[in-house]
């Protein structure tokens, strides 16, 4: 028997010479552009600093899509990587696989109960064990204002839905185009959820959202925020229909546009630009949703490993991603904010020192949401099924009514 | 004496070996990479596979959400009138830049080529050059009204009623041209003493084509379909370049929605369904047309 087990290791390990070797890490990821692959670039040097050889395993594209395919093949033939840039309910769908590793004794150890937020470090566990380790935190319900645009209008930047119409009917009048959005159906959904957050609040959100609570889904709420959008809606370009979300940034940053509903990552765009926060143009939370935060994080996955010495290299990559250094350095590049909330913000700009206060006083008001359009709230299926419905919405004359019932069926899809 | 004839015997071996010996590679492979993963899809689409294969038996849970999705059914539609236009207009204007090209004109070989040569685009460069184009910020709605006409609307890509129709225009732009080469081609092949009997019988130039020549181009209209409608069931680069499936999902295609449900949601089970419709689909309009076509073959 115990022969048996042994041959079977030795053929595994002859027919998958690629397998991590003793003391390697090998990292799925698709962090490739500028600003990601120099983060990459400090967890590599980090790494070997330990004496742990790291592989890359970028898989560029499809907002991840192509790297997920990469690894269902890995997986599929027993042989998967260290670990893999997975997020959200996903990483509960691999757990479900059986294929994830426990990571519980470096959590453990580097005690990250306390250095995340509760509703960070759920999304991080299967069945209460750890088995991934947040690298950063992207805030989704931000509005970003041209203060210019603004100005020319006459206009102030918006607090409330009320404030946001007047301010928009003021852009428009001005001959400002008054939101800039790209009609792809993840913008879309962005565009949703701080809506349904702005209108409805945090409790709402939580039930409709993360619980999928159909009574809640199918309610006079989601009316409202179907209505709510269908306003906004009128306010958007016709150009919209599958613009990218950086081109509209850009009408942003050149004054053709006042507003765009955006994640954190637009920040990018504007500093790539040579605009400064707070002066050419301004961060500040969609109407509605002060004090509440959306999260989007990115996480590495850690998979099951046969070679002990590769669970050894596995464990310094995850204490490594969650030692605030790291955490630091990664972020600056990124754009996004530590998961860390220990992590020291001095050197960070401040939008971003603006995102980390706002990120643990919601924590502890609970008012720390994950942000559905980036598959952190829902299965994909369930996500999926919802975003057709939003999309729907927006590219039709569906009403309000209409889109609440889909919307609670879509709710139903697992 | 006798090399000679272990020589021959050796040819005569060879003769009737090495061809199957050549092939059988090549049958191999389809059998395992075709005929293997279409068994395969198909086993996959009766099972509760999400993220990743799964062979537990599930019956046709997966078919009934499939056509319990509204969005299958976009795409269903979608797939009918993108197809039945493109074939359409595919043929009508193969043929009549066939009939046009046969009247021996000047130039023929070049304008053959310049007919032909959106053929040698890949459907992705043929979406990207249309979405510049039909765009209404930066293409011909925007040359129109700056040429002071500006009434001019033309957002058939932006609108969500509209979108299915670019994609036909786009891929009637860039099939045709092959159509007519295959008409050409079949002009081409009939016998000149058939024309001239049919002048000598005092036809006219239109009824010469219309009761005759037509007529006897029925196994390219055969081939013709045979292509177009192969490349409308699997169209998936086309609209992905131009619409994305968009505004929305007004303008999703089967391949698309197959694609995203099987590899981007976690649900396996409901692509490889829809896989297996596409399949039937494609039997559905091959079957009687291969039928009709050995038939008709068989009776010349």
């Amino acid at each position: 028997m115990k022969l048996k087990r042994l041959s079977a290791a030795v053929l595994a390990a002859s027919l998958f010479p690629v397998a991590a070797q003793a003391a390697d890490v090998e990292v799925l990821h698709w962090w490739t552009s500028g600003g990601e692959a120099k983060s990459v670039a400090e967890l590599k040097k980090m790494m070997s600093a330990q004496g742990v050889t790291w592989k890359d395993f970028a898989v560029a594209g499809g907002g991840g899509d192509n790297a997920m395919t990469a690894l269902k093949t890995r997986v599929v033939s027993g042989n998967p990587p260290t670990a893999a840039q997975i997020k959200g309910p996903a990483i509960q769908e691999w757990g479900a696989e059986g294929v994830l590793a426990d990571i519980d004794a470096v959590a453990r150890a580097g005690n990250w109960d306390k250095q995340l937020p509760p509703v960070v470090s759920r999304v991080m566990k299967y069945k209460g064990k750890y088995v991934a380790a947040p690298v950063n935190v992207h805030r989704v319900n931000w509005l970003w204002a041209n203060p210019e645009a603004f100005k020319k209008a006459g206009a102030t930047v918006p607090k409330t839905w009320p404030e946001f119409f007047a301010a928009a009917d003021k852009l428009k009048k001005a001959g400002i185009q008054p939101i800039a959005h790209g009609g792809q159906p993840w913008q879309d959904a962005t565009l949703f959820e701080s809506v349904a957050l702005g209108v409805g609040g945090a409790d709402y959100y939580q039930k409709a959202f993360v619980k999928l609570d159909k009574a809640t889904l199918a309610g006079p709420t989601t009316v409202k925020v179907f209505e709510t959008l269908g306003k906004v809606k009128t306010y958007i370009d016709k150009g919209a229909a599958g613009r990218d979300w950086n081109l509209a940034t850009a009408m942003v940053i050149n004054g053709k546009a006042g507003m765009q509903f955006m994640g954190d990552w637009a920040k990018g765009e504007f500093t790539a630009a040579g605009k400064v926060p707070g002066k050419d143009f301004i961060c500040t939370d969609a109407p509605g949703t002060q004090n509440a935060f959306t999260f989007n994080i990115d996480s590495l996955a850690m998979f099951q490993q046969k070679n002990p010495a590769a669970v050894q290299a596995q464990a310094k990559l995850a204490a490594t991603v969650m030692s605030p250094a790291f955490q630091e350095v990664f972020n600056l590049n990124k754009g996004s904010i530590p998961a860390r909330l220990d992590t020291p913000m001095a050197k960070f700009d401040d939008c971003a020192k603006k995102s980390s206060f706002d990120m643990s006083a919601a924590s502890k008001g609970s008012k720390l949401v994950p942000s559905f359009a980036h598959k952190m709230a829902m299965p994909s299926a369930t996500e999926g099924a919802m975003v057709d419905v939003i999309s729907q919405f927006m590219n039709s004359s569906m009403t309000a009514q209409q889109a609440t019932e889909r919307l609670a069926r879509a709710g139903a899809v697992r | 004496m006798s090399g000679s004839s272990s020589q021959g015997s050796l040819h005569a071996l060879a003769d009737r070996w090495l061809p199957k010996l050549v092939l059988s590679p090549t049958l191999a492979a389809s059998l395992i990479f075709v005929y293997g993963f279409i068994a395969w899809t198909g086993w996959l689409s009766f099972t509760e596979s999400r993220l990743m294969p799964r062979y537990e038996w599930a019956g046709f849970v997966q078919y009934q959400a499939l056509f319990e999705n509204e969005r299958w059914w976009t795409a269903a539609a979608n797939l009918g009138l993108f197809g039945g236009l493109f074939i359409l207009f595919c043929l009508l204007v193969g043929l009549l830049m066939a009939v046009l090209l046969d009247q021996k004109i000047r130039a023929e070989g070049m304008l053959r080529t310049i007919y032909l040569y959106p053929m040698a685009l890949s459907f992705v460069v043929t979406g990207t050059a249309w979405k510049w184009m039909l765009n209404p910020d930066m293409g011909l709605q925007k040359v129109v009204v700056d040429l002071g006409f500006t009434d001019f609307t033309f957002d058939w890509l932006v609108n969500p009623d509209m979108a299915i129709y670019t994609v036909v225009i786009a891929g009637v732009w860039q099939s045709s041209g092959f159509v007519m080469a295959l008409f050409l081609a079949g002009l081409r092949g009939i016998d000149d003493s058939i024309i001239k009997a049919a002048q000598v019988d005092g036809a006219s130039l239109p009824t010469i084509y219309r009761r005759i020549l037509i007529p006897s181009l029925r196994p390219v209209f055969f081939s013709v379909l045979l292509i177009l409608s192969h490349i409308a069931i699997k169209s998936f680069d086309l609209v992905m370049a131009l619409t994305g499936g968009g505004p929305g999902n007004s303008s999703d295609v089967p391949a698309i929605f197959m694609y995203q449900f099987a590899f981007t949601r976690g649900q396996l089970g409901v692509g490889a369904a829809s896989a297996m419709m596409m399949l039937f689909t494609i039997v559905a309009v091959l079957v009687p047309l291969m039928y009709m076509e050995t038939r008709s073959a068989k009776r010349v």
